[in-house]
């Protein structure tokens, strides 16, 4: 369809990209993992607990980034109606979820033996969490369409509004937080960090962009085939119908693009 | 401007025609509000600690009970396609009826209120500010709303999905209302939280009429 | 010159194919009728000719302009009736109707909606609330409304469902009035309505198979995929 035209340029592309993509991803994460999880010192005060930080920092980092990357989408979608640009953003929202839904597990997990507690309002957790309810808005809206355009088109809108609030919404919390700031939390300490330890940090979060390019690329070269996929249905190829019972321009008439009219 | 007053004036006499909806959206909110002193307890210290937030929240649910219904009936019989189709700008029309939204929706509850404050045992200092804050807020809260009003047109379960849309969206407002209200509780200026809920409402002033529109055409198509 | 014209429309409703390469051309004080099977795009084309959704390809002028260049002018010529009357059920036919008199910046209102309530003989009901109204009368409100104000276009969709013999023939006398002042009236039926000599435009040949349509506007990458099925669409095409 019209829409395939650059998008088979994506697929050409991605398909000669992927490998390598995959390759560079493996052995990244394999370093990283080795890192962070042998190959640094532990923390004099959090001892192996620090090794937490790992994952969850870039984790933060990514379930941001994917969110920044669907307005960015959802702008192009507003401005150039780029079918592509729908899809992309449609195909990011659930790993930015999972990543935003994995920073604040982890957040959790590391807080219990530092903080003592699983859950602080703590102006990033709160953050952190109202960016989830933002993505699972978005997946909502998505899906909650019988058109699939339909929904990619209403969550793009979505998306460039959400955007808009989301520095809103962060300065709010801040301001929030700095006035009810529970006395006993200590913060994360700022930047100074190791070397030792700022390495696989970077690492593994080069490998979680490479992890979260391939995502991407699989799910939309899944939705360029599913779309294909349907076209072919209603193009009437898939008709079950002998097709000796009747002349072939009737059958593809009423099985194909004309069965079913709307409005 | 012609335009403007007239949906204004269509949707301002429907909803009297209609007259259920607006009682309907302050006894949620009354009802909620009641709700606070079984959950926490009736001491009144506790009460008129947490007076400010538990009102601002009710609005904030009740606000966002009527939204579906703002575009979604006109979206039904038609009339919305015919609204897109009228020479009119859509982005007045969309504002003409936010404004009717707000007049039968958000008034009503600056004017309950102050009584439901006494019933949770406010102190009078932050009666003022409540009504300011709310007078600032719920335009606010309308404008925002009507973003996702418009996005689920055509949506399978649209009213469980507008909460989840516009319900985070709607966390500044709280934020600021709230601690506007409790700013004037301990004495101090609310100037700097009104001012930027003023600043809120100007945004959303100025981006949610085209976003809402930029939906309904979508909706319609 | 023409004035109303349409050229290589091609229309996608979701991800369907409604029609390909449609044109047409109508000029001051013609009548279209829009023909063709259930789903051949009537109201499709009516809705792209309103601008309520815009062609995939193609262009439609008026007077030489794209209209999607100057979308508020295009509004303010045109009246589009749809399949839903949007009738409100809480309010009078007459303040139904001056909702859409005033977005149109009439001046003498209630002059105006006198007079399109005695065209369809509903003029006894101004005060009536929508929800006592029959389906045919609610159509007839309806239909008052295109009578509201100056327009140079009349979309019509189904005018007559609903309408009993006498409010057809009111209808199409209204139409013949309209046209010998130099409107434009494209409309789809079922019902015979007495028009005189419509331009009439059949649907069913623009109903381009999807599946030449696919291969047509596709690239080589997707014909790869496609090339075994076609292959097996021409074999029985070929026993055929």
């Amino acid at each position: 369809m019209h829409r395939f035209a650059k998008p088979s340029v994506f697929l050409k592309l991605t398909g000669a990209m992927m490998p390598w993509v995959v390759a560079l991803t493996v052995i990244l994460t394999a370093a990283g993992l080795y890192l962070a999880l042998i190959g640094s010192p532990v923390d004099y005060q959090q001892g192996n607990t620090v090794r937490i930080m790992y994952i969850h920092v870039p984790a933060a980092w990514m379930g941001l980034f994917c969110y920044v990357g669907m307005a960015l989408c959802g702008a192009m979608s507003l401005i150039w109606k780029h079918p592509l640009a729908d899809i992309c953003a449609r195909a990011t929202a659930p790993v930015g979820a999972t990543f935003t839904a994995l920073t604040l597990i982890t957040g959790s997990l590391w807080g219990e033996p530092m903080w003592g507690t699983w859950w602080v309002w703590d102006a990033r957790l709160t953050s952190m969490l109202i960016l989830l309810f933002l993505y699972l808005g978005y997946i909502a809206l998505v899906n909650a369409f019988d058109d699939p355009e339909r929904g990619s088109k209403a969550g793009s809108a979505l998306a460039l509004v959400g955007a808009i609030n989301v520095p809103i919404v962060k300065f709010s919390v801040d301001w929030w937080n700095t006035l009810h700031q529970p006395a006993s939390v200590a913060r994360m300490g700022g930047p100074t960090i190791d070397p030792s330890m700022l390495a696989p940090l970077l690492i593994m979060a080069f490998a979680f962009t490479g992890y979260y390019f391939i995502v991407l690329v699989l799910r939309v070269r899944l939705e360029l085939n599913q779309r294909r996929i349907r076209a072919l249905q209603l193009s009437g190829l898939f008709d079950e119908r002998p097709v000796a019972s009747g002349d072939h321009d009737e059958l593809a008439y009423d099985q194909g693009h004309n069965a079913g009219a709307s409005k | 401007m012609n335009a403007f007053v007239a949906i204004l004036r269509r949707d301002l006499r429907l909803a009297l025609r209609q007259g259920a909806d607006s009682v309907m959206v302050v006894a949620f909110f009354i009802v909620t509000t009641t709700l606070f002193p079984f959950g926490v307890g009736p001491e009144a210290n506790i009460l008129a600690r947490i007076a400010s937030g538990v009102i601002w929240v009710s609005a904030l649910l009740a606000a966002m009970l009527s939204l579906e219904r703002v575009f979604q009936t006109d979206y039904e019989d038609g009339t919305l396609e015919l609204l897109t189709l009228s020479p009119a700008p859509l982005e007045l029309l969309v504002l003409g009826k936010v404004c009717a939204h707000w007049l039968t929706t958000g008034l009503p509850l600056i004017i309950a209120a102050p009584v439901m404050a006494v019933m949770l045992n406010m102190d009078q200092d932050g009666f003022g500010t409540l009504m300011i804050a709310m007078l600032i807020g719920t335009p606010a809260l309308s404008l925002i709303g009507a973003i996702g009003a418009a996005l689920i047109l055509g949506a399978r379960r649209g009213g469980v999905l507008v909460s989840l849309l516009v319900l985070p969206l709607y966390i500044p407002v709280l934020i600021f209302g709230a601690g506007a209200v409790e700013a004037a509780l301990l004495g101090i200026s609310a100037q700097a939280q009104l001012q930027i809920m003023g600043a809120i409402l100007l945004l959303s002033l100025a981006a949610a009429p085209f976003a809402t529109a930029h939906a309904i055409r979508q909706a319609v198509e | 010159m023409t004035v109303f014209t349409g050229s290589d429309l091609t229309c996608l409703r979701g991800e369907r194919l409604v029609f390909g390469d449609l044109s047409f051309s109508a000029n001051t004080g013609d009548a279209v009728m829009l023909r063709g099977r259930n789903g051949a795009g009537k109201s499709s084309l009516l809705r792209l000719m309103a601008g309520l959704m815009a062609p995939r390809h193609g262009t439609i002028r008026w007077q030489g302009d794209d209209i999607a260049n100057d979308k508020i002018a295009h509004r303010a010529r045109l009246h589009y009736l749809g399949h839903q009357d949007a009738i409100k059920p809480v309010l009078t036919v007459r303040d139904n109707l001056r909702l859409w008199a005033e977005l149109r910046g009439i001046s003498d209102i209630d002059a105006e909606i006198d007079q399109a309530l005695r065209a369809f003989d509903i003029h006894h009901l101004g005060k009536t609330a929508g929800r006592y109204l029959s389906s045919g009368q609610k159509r007839r409100t309806a239909l008052a409304r295109i009578l509201l104000g100056q327009s140079d276009l009349w979309l019509l969709d189904e005018p007559t469902v609903g309408l009993d013999r006498e409010s057809c023939a009111e209808l199409a006398r209204l139409i013949a009035e309209f046209r010998a002042k130099g409107g434009i009236v494209i409309y789809s039926t079922h019902v015979d309505l007495d028009i005189a000599a419509p331009i009439i435009l059949d649907l069913d040949p623009f109903a381009i198979p999807m599946m030449e349509w696919l291969i047509e506007h596709d690239d080589e990458d997707a014909n790869q995929h496609l090339s075994l099925d076609m292959d097996q669409g021409r074999t029985t095409e070929a026993a055929i």
